[in-house]
């Protein structure tokens, strides 16, 4: 059975424990093992880079021309650490606690701890990277505050944190690869896991430049591959983020946990049209400053600016007054799609809130004006001063903003609406990030461990980077301890043979079928139906459909789908059809945790079960566990339940009123 | 903000492969929202191009929102099209008129060659870092993040040249080819912080040299990087990188 291995003691000796007494391996035996990284984003890069640091011998893989342009670049507000440098009442236990409560209670409490633990450290190797982190002008380190808490824990760099926290791993990667420590392989897809005896022992890829095929053989695989939020078609994700090895993970054997536990972003700028290929996000960071309104009337159709203060509905703050426009992700998302489906929605599609600065800009005038001593400021003074001080904060989300939609956010509010932006779910791991397959870890936004029903803002950046930096390194010695003895396994042994049979058979097949549907066409396809009816808001009635309608869409891209190109040259059109076969079998099974999930927790709302208010009700005592999905058979799968245990936390349920 | 749709003539060049000869194709883009980014647009022509049976055309790509520097396409003779400080993902088709031809090339360089029509091989700058853009430390090795104040200007000037996404437009902007723009910001970006101090000088030495070595051409200070480049990194680290070089060359 499934066997989390939490450390027995107490929750904060756990780790403590379990780093005094894991086996460790001895540096030149460290020489002797290979181990394979599969993604160089936060989580790859940092584990690659620390592990080539201890002496193993490392191969990492990613498929964009460079690691340092993994997903993870993108992401803009901040990582959180409980270093309570603002002496406002954080501690390591807040941090896991407000973590505990914003995943609504479906995390485990030893991993969440863990994770607070190490936050602190986090910030500490990365300034010594020279990650140029926000600072005061007393030349400390700055902090912001984020959604879903009441302390500033959040370090940043402008919104820019993920290009530096990557750069800053990246830089360690390569300085390795200069070593010769690790082995850098861009421009390589992953395409499937080989098992020996059990065990993982190496992987296929595709060089995506010549469309071969290779052998890689590793003592153990780590599979840090990102997030799934592309199932959606239109997401915050880059173009190019994938379910891909996490799946063939999946159909090796390894359990994928909370596949329907999906973060839905607040703040996003809308969809424009049919050509939208992806959704581009506005950093929760802005709702520290703005507020989100619509107008009190219906179909109000007037310009924003025209519509007087005692006509807007700051609905955020009307609803929840202690967190007002803090509220977590998915409360802030789904009460933009209650006021918008009641046809309160704002701009050309109605699908959308607003998010305005005026009071912020108000506000900061005011405040520069008294710094500076100037008493008679006008009030067109005040709001330059104030719009310069926005411009320093936000200014970069500003720019993005007008490049994309034409309009200058200093001067209206911005339109935003709820995007696809996180995968909770992911690969089942144990304590030590080891999926069920021995030797096969997943590590990041690919597993599910840390984030519970959903996640906090400014906690991906700090997983990804406590599981690579400060995780991995004890865990994976603990099995390859153990693993000393085992020689170097040839790739011409019959169990690579047949791996890499199974992958040239399978793109064979798809580039044999020559329909007449384009990939892009089926992936478009199955994103409406998974924002349709597995989106914001589920019920068993749209789930049942949406398996149904998957199951065709699958039949008919086995059937129909048209790839242009040849095998053997780079061809971007396979490397995508790939892709979107495995986020349709993906797609059914996301539908299918979420029909068997008939409760409303975090990111999951069944609207089957909610309060009378419209709000998420929980079913603890039904639903308080982890649910990992082994794969038995075309659509088939088993559901096996591992229990959460709250040992420390009470779960209540979340209330930011 | 105000939309419509346009048409516009494509001009691009395709080619097969490295080995390959390439030259430029026309392609009509018709019914283009002004709303659309410019790879929006390549998307709706391939599309067509797959349906009617033909090669879409190869370009590298990935956030598509101006962070992680894959976008690399030379429109209209500048890096990155027409407006200032934006990748070309960030590029939106309001910047275009009905009836204009756009003319869209790879990088041009002989450090970055050519994969497939518009993508070219950039790991000429992976080896660039690899000898010495970074700071010696490894996990677990750290003070506590505030033992060490940083002048806020310092810290602010060193983030402005971390900004740099690598995305190499300065290198196509470049008659030369050089890639002291890209350099100068890791640079700088690492000199300016005392946990940088350390290796300035082999950085500087080691980083110069492994520029030279893969074929990228010396500065002359015509400026064009800096007015194409989309972080908008400035070109007086240039001459700071100079300086480290000369101070390092001094003084070892
Ligand atoms: C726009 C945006 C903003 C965000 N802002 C924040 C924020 O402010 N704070 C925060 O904490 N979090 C934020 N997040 C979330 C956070 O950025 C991600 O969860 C996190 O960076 C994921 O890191 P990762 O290392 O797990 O994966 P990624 O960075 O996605 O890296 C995946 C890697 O795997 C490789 N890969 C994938 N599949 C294969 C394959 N088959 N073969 C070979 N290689 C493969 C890729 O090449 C890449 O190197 C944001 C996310 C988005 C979308
Ligand atoms: S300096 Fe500017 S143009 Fe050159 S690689 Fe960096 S961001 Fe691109
Ligand atoms: S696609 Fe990432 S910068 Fe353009």
């Amino acid at each position: 059975m499934l066997n989390a291995k939490i450390p027995a003691g107490p929750l904060d000796s756990k780790w403590k424990n379990y780093k005094a007494t894991c086996k460790l391996v001895n540096p030149a035996n460290k020489r002797k093992l290979e181990v394979i990284v599969v993604g160089t984003g936060l989580a790859g890069a940092s584990a690659a880079a620390s592990l080539g640091e201890l002496g193993y011998k490392v191969k990492a893989f990613c498929f964009q021309d460079s690691p340092r342009r993994a997903h993870s670049i993108a992401a803009q507000g901040g990582i959180n650490a409980a270093k309570n440098y603002q002496n406002d009442g954080d501690s390591t236990y807040r941090l896991f606690y407000d973590t505990i409560k914003g995943g609504d209670y479906r995390a485990r409490e030893g991993n969440v701890y863990r994770l607070a633990e190490v936050s602190a450290s986090i910030i500490d190797q990365c300034v010594a990277q020279g990650v140029p982190f926000a600072r005061e002008y007393g030349g400390l380190l700055s902090n912001r505050s984020f959604g879903g808490t009441q302390v500033q824990r959040t370090f940043y760099a402008a919104g820019q944190t993920g290009q530096q926290l990557l750069i800053g791993a990246y830089q360690a990667l390569e300085r390795q690869v200069a070593l010769g420590n690790v082995k850098m392989y861009n421009r390589h897809e992953m395409l499937e896991v080989v098992v020996i005896d059990g065990k993982a022992r190496g992987i296929i890829c595709r060089n995506l430049i010549t469309g071969e095929l290779e052998r890689h053989f590793g003592h153990a695989v780590l599979l840090c591959s990102g997030g799934y939020g592309n199932v959606f078609y239109l997401s915050t994700n880059a173009m190019g983020s994938n379910v891909t090895a996490a799946w063939k993970a999946h159909k090796k054997g390894a359990y994928f946990g909370n596949p329907c536990f999906t973060q839905i972003h607040p703040t996003c700028i809308p969809v424009s049209g049919d050509h939208q290929s992806k959704l581009t996000l506005m950093s929760e960071s802005l709702r520290n400053d703005g507020r989100i309104w619509v107008p009190k009337k219906q179909g109000d159709n007037r310009k924003s600016i025209e519509i007087p203060e005692e006509e807007r509905d700051y609905y955020l703050e009307r609803r929840y007054p202690a967190f007002g426009n803090l509220v977590p992700r998915d409360v802030a998302s789904r009460a933009a799609k209650e006021r918008c489906d009641a046809g309160y929605g704002v701009g050309t599609s109605k699908q959308a809130v607003y998010l305005d600065f005026a009071d912020a800009i108000k506000r900061y005038g005011h405040i520069e004006a008294g710094k500076q001593g100037l008493d008679h400021a006008s009030d067109d003074e005040m709001i330059k001063m104030g719009k310069e001080v926005v411009k320093e904060k936000y200014g970069n989300l500003f720019d993005m903003y007008e490049k994309i939609t034409g309009e200058n956010p200093y001067e209206m509010p911005m339109r935003i609406y709820p995007a696809v932006h996180y995968t909770m779910g992911g690969l089942w791991v144990d304590y030590e990030l080891m999926t069920n397959i021995p030797g096969l870890y997943a590590l990041g936004e690919a597993n599910f461990s840390d984030h519970g029903a959903n996640r906090l803002g400014a906690s991906a950046l700090m997983q990804g980077l406590a599981d690579g930096y400060f995780v991995i390194p004890y865990t994976i010695g603990n099995y390859l301890a153990d693993e000393i003895r085992t020689a170097n396994i040839p790739t011409s042994h019959p169990a690579f043979e047949a791996a890499e049979k199974e992958v040239s058979d399978r793109i064979n097949k798809l580039m044999s079928i020559k329909g007449s549907q384009t990939v892009e066409s089926f992936h478009k396809r199955l994103g409406k139906i998974m924002w349709d009816k597995c989106g914001m808001a589920r019920n068993s009635e749209g789930l049942k459909q949406a398996i149904s309608e998957i199951q065709q869409l699958k039949k008919e891209f086995w059937s129909d789908v048209k790839i242009p190109g040849e095998i053997s040259e780079m061809n971007p059109e396979l490397d995508k059809a790939n892709r979107v076969a495995d986020f349709i079998e993906l797609g059914e099974l996301m539908c299918l945790d979420a029909l068997q999930r008939e409760e409303s927790c975090g990111g999951h709302f069944r609207e089957e079960s909610q309060t009378e208010e419209g709000e998420a009700l929980r079913h603890d005592d039904k639903f308080m566990y982890v649910s990992a999905w082994e794969l038995k058979g075309d659509s088939q799968w088993e559901l096996h339940k591992e229990t959460l245990d709250y040992e420390v936390v009470k779960p209540s349920q979340r209330s930011y009123k | 903000m105000e939309h419509k749709n346009i048409n516009v003539k494509l001009k691009v060049w395709r080619q097969k492969n490295g080995n390959a000869n390439g030259g430029f194709e026309m392609y009509d883009a018709n019914d283009i929202s002004t709303e659309m980014s410019f790879l929006e647009m390549f998307d709706v022509l391939n599309e067509r191009l797959i349906r009617e049976g033909k090669d879409p055309i190869a370009f590298d790509h990935d956030c598509r929102e101006g962070i992680c520097g894959m976008c690399s396409m030379f429109i209209n003779g500048r890096p990155h099209g027409p407006w200032q400080g934006t990748t070309t993902c960030q590029l939106h088709m309001r910047a275009f008129n009905d009836g204009d031809t756009i003319t869209v090339e790879p990088w041009r360089a002989n450090a970055f060659p050519v994969l497939k029509d518009l993508m070219v091989d950039r790991s000429a700058f992976d080896r660039i870092i690899q000898a010495g853009g970074y700071i010696s430390v490894n996990t677990g090795n750290a003070v506590d993040g505030n033992a060490l104040p940083i002048e806020k200007d310092k810290a602010d000037l060193a983030f402005a040249n971390a900004a740099c996404i690598g995305c190499g437009a300065c290198v196509a902007a470049c008659k030369n080819s050089s890639a002291m723009l890209f350099l100068s910001a890791k640079v700088t970006h690492l000199s300016l912080l005392p946990q940088g101090a350390p290796e300035r000088k082999t950085r500087a030495i080691n980083m110069i040299a492994q520029m030279d070595k893969e074929g990228f051409g010396a500065c002359t200070n015509t400026g064009a990087c800096e007015a194409v480049c989309p972080k908008e990194i400035s070109i007086t680290n240039i001459a700071r990188l100079n300086q480290e070089y000369l101070l390092a060359g001094l003084t070892s």
